[in-house]
């Protein structure tokens, strides 16, 4: 018998394959729990694969089918993620992440003196390069790789 | 395309033909004598220079160009008397002004704050340098001079001394030389080297420019030495400064290896970098420099202001 870390959900979205420790981090972007949402979240940490290939992060979010925008929201910190849309425990929908060209208010500049950091605006960086994975500030043109945004 | 209603935040925003139509423009408003003559094209409208640091140089030329063109000027020199000493956020004070001017030019300390300012304005900005990010006119000014200097804005052997990884005016003009088929050379004490993104984005464009800290060397087949201020509080050590300040003068002595039609540019202040001796030369062209900043602006508000700048459409008949 199957045994399992997080139960499985009836309706909802499950985020797999996030790289280990990313999980909280993935739900901060996402912005949940949204305020005033009963939605049941679980969050695993530290899964191993099965298939001895390392270790990963598993989301659920019950009663919630995220947006495919919302969802690549997360691609900068979690570029393998698979999603899976959960209806009558039943996987509906399932892709991977795409990162979009333009990526806004998901992380911030890291220039001290860009005007992002002390102004009420969203930050929003083009994406350069996807591999290895390069942005550029859109106000101050700062540039950051993988390492400094995940 | 035309530079009419258009925001300019960085030389990059410009075509090679929107420059060479700006540079033939400011070479009419100069007039033979360099001193161009009052005109009436911005007569109805009311440009904003809002200075949220101190720029002397650079904020009264841009006024001196609006006011020679008819135009009226308001706004502020520094942050100290207005409302954002009192905590306003640089959003909220350019929609503000945005509905009391035809345009906005905005020199402010934040890197990308005339992108923000462009992108929340009714009316459009021009950057007039956003901390270390870009500074176009400045360029634009510099680029002019060079060729209202040799007579051509193309394959001048160009060498550019001094910081270069902080100047930011050195990073548009370099990039700039390279579009326009120039050869350049960066000279720079150790630690402050012209940023590799520069040089990327300069070979992208055109030649790759040469880096050296061999001036002697690089004076040789100069057609042009562009001086930039070593700035003090880029050394921790003040002896290691003195040490760099020192080895990049520019005297009588060093400019021996060079040729003595050499034009020599300064984006002044000065601070000692180059000997007031050096002055005497007919290259010496930093106050040239310093007064194209008028005509150059001037071209630059009456094409973003003006449908066809009549001026033009004279030239060209
Ligand atoms: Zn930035």
């Amino acid at each position: 018998m199957k045994e399992f870390i997080v139960p499985p959900i009836r309706n909802g979205t499950v985020i797999d394959h996030i790289p280990p420790g990313k999980s909280v981090r993935v739900l901060e972007v996402l912005g949940i729990p949204r305020p005033g949402s009963t939605s049941i979240v679980s969050l695993a940490m530290n899964v191993e694969t099965g298939r001895g290939a390392g270790r990963k992060d598993i989301v659920k979010i019950e009663d919630r089918e995220l947006e495919r925008e919302e969802l690549d929201r997360i691609a900068l910190i979690a570029p393998g993620a698979t999603i899976n849309i959960i209806r009558n425990y039943d996987v509906a929908r399932k892709h991977t992440v795409d990162l979009p060209d333009t990526i806004e208010g998901v992380v911030q500049c890291q220039n001290p003196d860009c005007v992002t950091l002390s102004e009420p605006v969203a930050s929003r960086f083009q994406v350069t390069s996807r591999d290895p994975l390069v942005i550029r500030c859109d106000y101050c043109r700062h540039v950051l790789s993988q390492e400094a945004v995940a | 395309m035309t530079l009419l209603d258009r925001d300019v935040i960085a030389v990059s925003d410009l075509s090679d033909d929107e420059i060479q139509a700006l540079l033939r423009l400011a070479r009419e408003f100069a007039g033979p004598e360099g001193r161009p003559t009052p005109r009436n094209e911005l007569a109805d409208r009311i440009v904003a220079c809002l200075f949220f640091e101190p720029s002397t140089r650079t904020r009264l030329s841009f006024e001196s160009a609006a006011h020679r063109l008819g135009a009226r000027v308001i706004g502020f020199s520094s942050p100290a008397a207005t409302s954002f000493a009192k905590g306003e956020t640089l959003s909220d004070t350019i929609r503000t002004v945005s509905h009391y001017a035809d345009l906005i030019v905005l020199r402010h300390p934040k890197d990308g704050s005339a992108r923000l300012a462009a992108e929340l304005s009714e009316v459009p900005v021009v950057n007039a340098g956003d901390g270390s990010h870009s500074h176009p006119t400045q360029s634009l000014v510099d680029f002019f001079t060079i060729g209202d200097e040799r007579g051509t804005t193309t394959n001048n052997n160009v060498v550019l001394l001094g910081d270069l990884r902080f100047g930011r005016t050195t990073h548009s003009l370099a990039t700039l030389l390279s579009r326009f088929g120039n050869k350049v050379t960066c000279v720079s004490p150790p630690g402050l080297e012209m940023p590799e993104g520069v040089i990327e984005e300069c070979a992208r464009h055109g030649r790759r420019p040469d880096q050296t800290n061999d001036l002697v060397g690089a004076l040789a087949d100069a057609d042009v030495l562009y001086v930039t201020r070593i700035q003090k509080e880029r050394f921790a050590d003040p002896a290691e400064y003195l040490k760099y300040a020192g080895s990049y003068r520019i005297d009588d002595d060093i400019l021996r290896h060079a040729e003595a039609d050499l034009t020599i540019l300064h984006p002044l202040p000065r601070v000692g970098e180059i000997d007031h001796a050096v002055d005497r030369r007919p290259g010496a062209a930093w106050f040239r420099q310093a007064r194209n900043g008028v005509p150059v602006r001037m071209a630059l508000l009456t094409s973003i202001l003006k449908e066809t700048p009549q001026i033009l459409t004279e030239a060209t008949r």
